[in-house]
């Protein structure tokens, strides 16, 4: 089995740096990008299975950035990182085709879990 | 700002009161006064009238005095009339018919009285009337007619005589009238109990005796009053008018109205006196009616206007209460707009670097998994103090959870609530609690109370926290009155939690709903619950409010709309 790939969009650095070391440490192939616009770019030429992507952005907010990528690649899973004032960017989200959102800031282990099934759902397995 | 309403009362009262009284004191009185003018007027004719007739009467008399006089005189020789017996027998017929005469004479040319009839006659009878200003006077017009003159006799009285005409001489008939006469007639004059009637000649001099005093030939004087005859003051003269005259003056003080006409076949003048308030009693009548029906009229007026004003003044006030409510209402509403906008924004703000420290600690806690437990000493240490900074990370993120709650504007859930049952549910989460510290639950709930369609969850989590203050507030020993009702007129339900605890105090009540305010200890309660509380309820269409009382407690209703 390929190990999970997943990227973490988020402009807060400590958070999003954090986040990839965590994921790496439990043998998941994560990487950073720190605003929409560069997450766009290393879409060009990398391959993602699950995109984690933060709803509050400067310059390209989560729901824009989340209409450019299921252009650019539809069959990557997103999970939408939303504050509690802002479910409603996450309902928003999984209108837009988003597979789940998740409330900041979060146990690891949801997280975990909601990529676990963004990637099963991606695979094609029901669970 | 409070209104000054004793004032606006006194304002409008008086405003109403001055355009309905003008407008009526303004017909009253120019009713009376044209009621007056006219009931004058008509007094003065009749009076007039009554003069006039008194007058024709007078003029009857002296026209029958004298014809009878031609009578006698033309019918009977010279001769014959200064015989004593026959003048006697004559004198006889005419007074037993007309008792109109005192005593009759015959005097010739020269003055000589050849015959007389009547008491007088030793006194008389040697007289000589030759340079009496009357004999002159008879000797010049044929008839004289005299005024009251007191002559050789020393009394009162007036003559009429007649002269005739024979071809070789001439001779008067000269008789004596009874003052009674002319008194009678003038005496018909008086009509009410203060009126007076008399005679005066052209020299204002009395012909007659008036009703109130005063003698012949003195000049007419009024009493002082009616009834009082001390002092007296001069009639207003009215010898020398030529026609009727109805007049009323004022002489002295004294109001009067006054007649006065000529006497064509003497030089008199009838005066006629009356008493304006025996003739003007139907004016007096009216005039009282008039002062009474204005008043009662004033008296509907003013009653009218104080229960109207006061009606009015009722409306204001409600008005201005419930202005007062709305712009409290609107005030709460507006603060309540303005603190969720900040709430969400510092739940924004704070949540970022939350997510981080929360990041970090998990970072931390995966590799020190991974340290081997020998190799530091420290390592329990490392290994709590992320454990807590996790669970005050956790603490945190649950304040930030209710105080978004309170933010939150998500559209609340729809779904049918029987709300009695919500009650029951809901206290029964906290009965084992409540009964820990002896406090018992009251439940008065109405059967009439309807289905309603509203959020059970956020109604729940509002009763839950007024519960909860409930018990914080009575700390042990007391009641809490769980109520409901249905207000059919507005169609809500309303809810209402009592406790028996201390209360809240006046200036604390209206900042009770303000996030972050509490009366609870430091680190006992977060000063959310009553504000999220707010929201929830005003998001769901209805409205909370608060009664309270220190040391008696404090009542919260909840009204629901039905749909």
């Amino acid at each position: 089995m390929d190990a999970l790939r997943v990227l973490i969009v988020d402009d807060e650095d400590d958070f999003r740096e954090t986040i990839v070391k965590r994921l790496c440490a439990r043998k998941i192939l994560a990487e950073g990008a720190a605003s929409g616009i560069l997450a766009l770019k290393v879409l060009e030429t990398k391959d993602f299975d699950v995109i984690v992507l933060d709803v509050k952005m400067p310059e390209m907010d989560g729901i824009e950035t989340l209409r450019h990528i299921k252009k650019l690649k539809p069959e990557i899973e997103v999970i939408m990182l939303t504050g509690h004032a802002s479910v409603e960017f996450g309902l928003k989200g999984m209108q837009l085709g988003a597979f789940d959102y998740v409330m900041k800031p979060a146990p690891l282990n949801e997280l975990l879990d909601t990529i676990g099934q963004a990637y099963n759902k991606k695979r094609g397995i029901v669970l | 700002m409070e209104r000054n309403y004793r004032k606006l009362w006194w304002q409008h009262c008086l405003a109403i009161i001055c355009f309905s009284v003008i407008p009526l004191l303004l017909v009253n009185f120019s009713l009376y006064s044209l009621f007056d003018r006219i009931y004058t007027e008509k007094v003065k004719e009749t009076l007039r009238s009554s003069a006039e007739n008194q007058r024709d009467s007078i003029d009857l008399f002296f026209n029958e005095r004298i014809a009878q006089l031609f009578t006698v005189a033309n019918t009977n020789t010279f001769e014959k009339l200064t015989n004593e017996t026959y003048l006697n027998k004559v004198f006889e017929i005419m007074h037993t018919k007309s008792n109109s005469y005192m005593d009759m004479g015959i005097i010739d040319n020269e003055g000589n009285h050849l015959s007389y009839v009547g008491p007088y006659y030793s006194l008389l009878k040697a007289v000589n009337y030759k340079n009496e200003p009357w004999f002159n006077a008879v000797k010049a017009n044929g008839i004289y007619i005299s005024d009251i003159f007191m002559g050789y006799r020393k009394i009162p009285h007036f003559i009429i005589a007649v002269m005739v005409r024979e071809k070789s001489s001439s001779w008067i008939l000269r008789v004596t009238i009874n003052l009674k006469n002319i008194d009678d007639i003038v005496q018909k004059a008086w009509l009410g109990n203060f009126s007076d009637a008399f005679l005066i000649n052209k020299a204002n001099q009395l012909q007659t005796r008036p009703r109130f005093g005063g003698n012949f030939l003195e000049a007419p004087a009024l009493p002082e009053s009616a009834t009082s005859m001390l002092e007296r003051h001069t009639y207003p003269d009215f010898s020398s008018i030529v026609a009727t005259k109805v007049e009323r003056r004022v002489v002295y003080g004294i109001d009067a109205f006054y007649a006065a006409t000529p006497i064509s076949n003497t030089k008199w003048v009838l005066v006629i006196k009356e008493s304006p308030d025996e003739l003007l009693t139907p004016l007096q009548k009216g005039k009282y009616w008039a002062l009474f029906l204005t008043t009662l009229g004033l008296a509907i007026i003013a009653t009218g206007a104080a229960l109207f004003t006061n009606a009015l003044i009722n409306r204001i006030k409600a008005t201005d209460r419930e202005n007062a409510t709305n712009s409290d209402m609107l005030l709460q509403a507006n603060k309540m707009i303005a603190l969720s906008k900040m709430a969400a924004g510092i739940a924004h703000e704070v949540n970022n670097p939350l997510a981080a420290i929360a990041e970090k600690a998990g970072w931390m806690k995966d590799l020190l998994a991974e340290e081997d437990l020998a190799a530091s000493e420290n390592f329990t240490e490392f290994d709590q103090s992320v454990d807590k900074i996790e669970q005050h990370v956790d603490r945190a993120r649950k304040i930030i959870h209710n105080l978004l709650g309170f933010a939150r504007r998500m559209e609340p859930a729809k779904e049918k609530i029987n709300v009695n049952n919500l009650l029951d549910e809901t206290t029964g989460f906290l009965e084992n609690e409540a009964k820990y510290v002896n406090i018992r639950f009251d439940k008065h709930y109405a059967d009439s109370v309807p289905v309603i369609t509203s959020d059970l969850s956020q109604i729940q989590q509002v009763v839950l926290n007024l519960l909860n203050n409930a018990i914080d507030a009575i700390d042990h020993d007391g009641t809490i009155t769980v109520s409901t009702r249905y207000l059919e007129k507005t169609d809500e339900v309303e809810i209402a939690i009592a406790d028996t605890g201390k209360g809240i105090a006046e200036n604390e009540l209206s900042k009770i709903f303000d996030p972050f305010f509490t009366t609870k200890e430091v680190g006992k309660g977060t000063g959310l619950g009553l504000s999220i509380s707010y929201s929830i309820i005003e998001k769901l269409g209805g409205k909370i409010r608060v009664q309270s009382k220190v040391g008696e407690g404090t009542v919260f209703t909840i009204l629901l709309p039905k749909q």
